[in-house]
């Protein structure tokens, strides 16, 4: 398991992780309560450890972070947006496989 | 990766999946489940279950899931995540390429199912996520005090809209009829229920405003009269149906102009060891019970086929008067 790889960024560490990261980051919008959010839970824990150095990639619960929740609109989850430069370059709604994942990432890289 | 040999390998985890597993795994078959993306299935969507025997205060449908999974489990079915992106048909035994392994079984049991129909409107696509959606029970949370709207008019579009009120200020449901497909019981409990309204004869021509990236209206259209407008509303819920997951399978098995395997003879595919059950291959009952019957259906097909291609092993007997 590569989950210790996994941020948990906030309304309150967003700016610093996310927006002015030196890398690019993938968020994961999920909840508890979300069953595919689960089902996509390890996928992105494979991620952190394949990207590991190059990619920063963490989780968002959006129960607990209405700030940004609501700031990129998101009203659908599992949402997973790619953060480049403090911009969101690319956006996969709902569960997806690893593969596609990569090809999304391997883009801005 | 090495190619893993397995005599059965069932693609898919919900009701129909899990049950073949469970039966393949009592016959000592030890199946390799492939989970697929969407685990468990559809019903990992739903929240109570009502109509499932011997449940007699209903159970909820991630649990019910996972009851059968450990079940499964229980008897030696492997239960693996991933998607199949490929099968070859053309030798034996069969090959499945899921991500960079290579599966090569003897049987295949396709418990694929189906998944929630999209319109196929540009602004639909552009605003998934940010309003558009086909679950309510993952959804429904973001728009809380809110108007929204449910397109359909079957069992889940009403149930949908039921559950949605929980969190919605007013829940519009748009009906293509003037009547709904659903279940009486079903239509009972939305009609009576104060928050929820219906725009019947209606279409949806647009959803706005992908240049806002969030939904704050949908553009109606009145069959019967033509006369469009604009609801102003906050989400989305699409719940017209479903499309089976068979396009890894096209042009390999027969299937029908929707796109639903046919089977033949119980659960029998055109290909010879190759065996559907669930959702993938009826379009008629799609009821969790059925596609559990039709999942035990295929374990027993594909463990009847297995006895069949391989020879009883050598009795004593017969070693001996050899």
């Amino acid at each position: 398991m590569a989950s210790d790889k996994v941020i948990t960024f906030t309304d309150d560490n967003f700016d610093t992780s996310v927006l002015q990261a030196g890398t690019p980051v993938l968020v994961d919008f999920w909840a508890e309560w979300c069953g595919p959010c689960r089902a996509l839970g390890p996928t992105i824990d494979a991620l952190a450890g394949d990207y590991a150095g190059r990619v920063s990639v963490g989780k968002l619960n959006v129960d607990e972070n209405p700030g940004v929740t609501v700031k990129y609109m998101v009203r659908g989850i599992p949402t997973v947006m790619l953060f480049k430069g403090g911009q969101v370059v690319e956006q996969i709604v709902g569960v997806a496989d690893k593969a596609e994942f990569k090809k999304a990432l391997d883009k801005h890289l | 990766m090495a190619a893993q040999r397995r005599e059965v390998t069932i693609i898919g985890s919900g009701p129909a999946g899990l049950t073949a597993a469970l039966y393949s795994a009592r016959a000592n078959l030890k199946p390799l489940v492939i989970e697929g993306l969407e685990a468990g299935g559809q019903l990992m969507l739903t929240t109570a279950v009502e109509n499932f025997p011997g449940f007699r205060d209903g159970i909820m449908g991630p649990d019910l899931m996972a009851a059968m999974r450990e079940q499964a489990e229980r008897f030696g079915a492997e239960i693996v995540r991933g998607h199949v992106h490929a099968v070859d048909f053309s030798s034996r035994p069969f090959v499945l390429t899921v991500g960079d392994d290579r599966i090569e079984t003897q049987t295949l049991i396709i418990a694929t199912g189906a998944s929630a129909k999209l319109l196929g409107l540009p602004s639909e696509r552009a605003l998934m996520g940010h309003g558009v959606s086909t679950c309510a029970t993952c959804d429904g949370f973001f728009f809380r005090g809110k108007p929204i709207a449910v397109v359909g008019g079957g069992d889940s579009a009403l149930e949908e809209a039921i559950f949605l009120t929980r969190f919605a200020s007013q829940v519009t449901l748009v009906h293509r009829r003037d009547a709904f497909r659903a279940s009486k019981i079903m239509q009972d409990k939305a009609l009576a229920n104060p928050k929820i309204v219906v725009e019947w004869n209606s279409e949806v021509l647009e959803m706005l405003d992908p240049a806002a990236s969030a939904v704050n209206g949908i553009v109606l259209r009145n069959l019967k009269t033509g006369v469009q407008k604009t609801l102003a509303v906050d989400g989305v819920f699409v719940a017209i149906g479903h499309t089976p997951n068979t396009s890894v399978f096209k042009g390999q098995l027969a299937a029908d102009a929707g796109g639903y395997l046919i089977t033949h003879d119980g659960s029998r595919t055109s290909v010879e060891g190759v065996f559907a059950c669930g959702d993938v291959q009826d379009h008629v009952y799609r009821q969790a019970i059925t596609a559990a019957g039709s999942g035990c259906m295929a374990a027993l097909d594909a463990e009847r086929y297995l006895e069949s291609i391989q020879p009883p092993p050598i009795t004593e007997a017969a070693s001996a008067a050899s």
